[in-house]
């Protein structure tokens, strides 16, 4: 048997859309984070990963705040971020921007230390219940970047069945894409619409009061049908399910 | 043709307003995704079989001149001729002169991805000679006049009651839309041609170099008959369809089956080695293979080279949340999908409009999941629209928000102040925190969709008063 388990010391990078639009999910995030131990800090400083511009195909202007979001994260031990696709886009995407730049190696070393929020809970601290509770239907999203470019789809579905309370019901189509895709769900509207016509589809036949997904972006375009449908389902991050703050906003 | 006529937004738009292409299109993809998912599933390792795949693509593209080479002189070994077409313009020339040289009049063709690249029907038909298309999808859209929507189910985009109004003012028959009454009258009218053609065009799936045979893989014996009953057979194959050998094609065809359509075979695999050699009862008198290149070798030197491995399987058509919603024609070029969102900007980069193919992605990555031979399809949509911003084709509203994108998220003072307006700015707008309406060019969201305020205070602000009225909290304690 060894001694209590130092704690660990984890950087919360909460991402740009978190932290202007939803700064409740980045409040669950810690604060669950630290109901499990964890040493929670906020580097000074942070902004964005750059997947908006590296999508859009402005890649210099994408390295250089990505190269400056390296910086900051430097030392930082590890990170944690509530969002598959902002994550994706270090672990997926770094490789092929700072290739043969300066940067190169800082960026190798970051993609070893960073974690998508529920990877981090489950598969690194190796928890399964964290202690929430709700009571009514839940329905899962399985955001697109974390799903194949991350590879996580136990892991969410694991802190939800131990939701105290909750029922968890099988989204129809869970994998298919929302139709958000950046600046696609502004440049491209028409096709992005009709993706997220089919996937209101099958959230109205999932029935539930909650659809929970895991990337702030994707819950802005399903949460922004919903609401003009007038659905009675709300859209809700996971880290607001599993910190007991669905109703903080 | 129309389809190239309009900008890529108006063809999106026609596409999501056609009622029955949205019909055909749900049942098609659908039936597609659970079949190739069914005959995955039944496969002990399945992603061992596609590795294998990859790799058998990855080493015919890394030693293809060689490879090219040896398929060349086994198919001259074996009587066949072979032309190096350049392009597209080469390889029309060589079959026309061949088809006027031989006073060819009628040409059955089975299904041919690359003549449709390279436009064949038209010079063909534009020099008096009469082109039949034999694959039923394709022979329906021929009746139609249309350009097909899909890699292998051409008319995919037609329902079967389409179908029966078009063979109805076509073949002369009372309407039906009973599938098998229209595929027997299909196959009869075709028959006929078959006996009369002079020649015979052909696609090629794959070249199989140590042997200097062609494969083609056929649901309908079209495939069979084009090849072996017409005295001349012309095969067209895109010069990265090469593979080594038997074992190497072997590997390629379990997946490419069950990629396509679930099944675990095509219904015929055709082998065609050249001519019918002496005293051999079957097979045209002679065989001529054209290696079409049309930029494929531009392509192979650049960081692109991993498209050449498709296997032109469409299960990256059928998956994707975009093909699914506009189809074939609104990529506007012969390869649709997400694998022609790659293909056709390289292919074909004079068409209008086509750099904004690679835009028609939401990156989900549901093509590469899907893809037999795991092409990295996202990762090349990324690195053409990262081309097609370094060719100055970004709009300019767009460049400015990328400039201002930059100076904003480098300078984290400015970036709490930009967050800040924004915060004022949108919740002035919003009602009960949701805003309706947005101004150009944001109402592309608002039209139909809501759109949050931005928080009061943002998660840096709420963590620092946190963290302060934590300190505050521990000092008064002590």
């Amino acid at each position: 048997m060894s001694a209590e388990p130092r704690p660990r010391r984890a950087a919360l990078f909460v991402t740009c859309i978190v932290d202007q639009m939803y700064p409740q999910i980045g409040l669950a995030a810690a604060a669950l984070l630290r109901s499990q131990g964890v040493d929670v800090h906020v580097p000074r400083g942070l902004t964005c990963c750059s997947q908006m511009a590296f999508n859009a195909g402005f890649r210099d202007e994408a390295r250089a705040v990505a190269g400056r979001t390296i910086e900051v994260l430097r030392g930082q031990g590890d990170v944690v971020m509530p969002s598959g696709s902002c994550c994706a886009m270090i672990h997926h995407l770094y490789h092929e921007l700072f290739h043969g730049t300066r940067h190169q190696d800082a960026a190798e070393e970051l993609i070893g230390r960073t974690y998508e929020l529920t990877e981090y809970l489950v598969d690194v601290l190796g928890v399964a219940d964290v202690g929430a509770r709700y009571n009514g239907r839940i329905t899962y999203h399985d955001a697109c970047h974390g799903l194949r470019f991350l590879g996580l789809q136990g892991q969410a579905r694991t802190l939800l069945d131990h939701v105290d309370g909750a029922e968890v019901v099988a989204l129809p189509g869970c994998d298919e894409c929302c139709g958000f895709g950046g600046l696609f769900a502004v440049k491209q509207h028409a096709i992005s619409e009709a993706m997220l016509d089919r996937k209101l589809t099958g959230v109205a036949s999932a029935n539930a009061e909650l659809l929970v997904t895991g990337d702030a972006s994707c819950m802005t375009q399903i949460a922004g049908g919903l609401s003009r449908a007038g659905s009675r389902t709300r859209a809700r991050h996971i880290a607001e399910v599993l910190a007991n703050m669905v109703d903080a906003r | 043709m129309t389809t190239q006529v309009l900008s890529f937004y108006d063809r999106v738009e026609d596409a999501l307003h056609n009622q029955s292409l949205q019909t055909a299109l749900g049942r098609a993809t659908t039936r597609f995704i659970a079949n190739r998912t069914s005959a995955f599933d039944a496969l002990t390792d399945a992603d061992t079989l596609r590795d294998q795949a990859r790799a058998v693509r990855a080493k015919a593209l890394a030693r293809l001149d060689e490879l090219l080479v040896q398929l060349s002189d086994n198919v001259e070994a074996r009587g066949g001729h072979v032309c190096w077409a350049e392009d597209g313009a080469a390889a029309r020339r060589y079959i026309l002169d061949l088809a006027q040289a031989r006073g060819v009049k009628l040409i059955v063709k089975s299904k041919s991805m690359a003549s449709e690249e390279i436009h064949l029907n038209d010079a063909l038909e534009s020099a008096g000679i009469e082109v039949a298309e034999t694959d039923l999808g394709e022979y329906i859209i021929q009746l139609a006049g249309e350009t097909p929507s899909h890699i292998i189910a051409p008319a995919i985009h037609k329902t079967r009651e389409q179908i029966g109004a078009l063979f109805e003012q076509h073949l002369g028959m009372p309407h039906t839309d009973d599938v098998a009454t229209m595929t027997q009258a299909a196959r009869k009218a075709l028959r006929q041609r078959f006996l009369r053609a002079e020649m015979g065009i052909s696609g090629v799936n794959f070249g199989i170099a140590d042997q200097g045979a062609i494969t083609l893989v056929t649901n309908e014996g079209n495939g069979r008959l084009t090849t072996t009953v017409p005295r001349i057979h012309v095969a067209v194959m895109g010069i990265e369809r090469v593979v080594e050998s038997l074992d190497d094609l072997s590997v390629l065809l379990q997946v490419l089956a069950r990629s396509a359509s679930g099944q675990k075979l095509s219904v015929y695999t055709t082998m065609v080695s050249g001519p019918a050699r002496e005293g051999e009862p079957d097979g045209p008198e002679e065989f001529h293979l054209i290696l079409l290149d049309n930029g494929r070798s531009n392509i192979l030197g650049s960081e692109y080279a991993e498209a050449l491995m498709c296997i032109r399987s469409r299960a990256c058509l059928h998956v994707c949340p975009v093909y699914q919603s506009i189809g074939g024609h609104a990529y506007g070029g012969v390869y649709s999908g997400p694998i022609g969102a790659v293909l056709t900007p390289l292919l074909e980069p004079d068409l209008p409009d086509v750099h904004k193919l690679p835009q028609a992605s939401s990156l989900c990555g549901a093509c590469q999941e899907a893809c037999p031979v795991r092409i990295a399809i996202p990762d090349m949509l990324l690195r053409l629209r990262a081309d097609s911003v370094a060719a100055g084709k970004a709009d300019a509203i767009e460049r400015i928000a990328m400039d201002g994108w930059r100076v904003t998220m480098n300078n984290p003072a400015f970036y709490r102040l930009s967050g800040r307006l924004a915060s004022l700015g949108t919740r002035l707008i919003a009602q009960k925190g949701r805003i309706g309406w947005l101004p150009p060019p944001l109402n592309a969201w608002t039209n139909t969709r809501d759109f949050p305020a931005f928080a009061e205070k943002s998660f840096t602000t709420l963590w620092e008063e946190q963290q302060r009225d934590a300190q505050n909290g521990a000092k008064g304690d002590r």
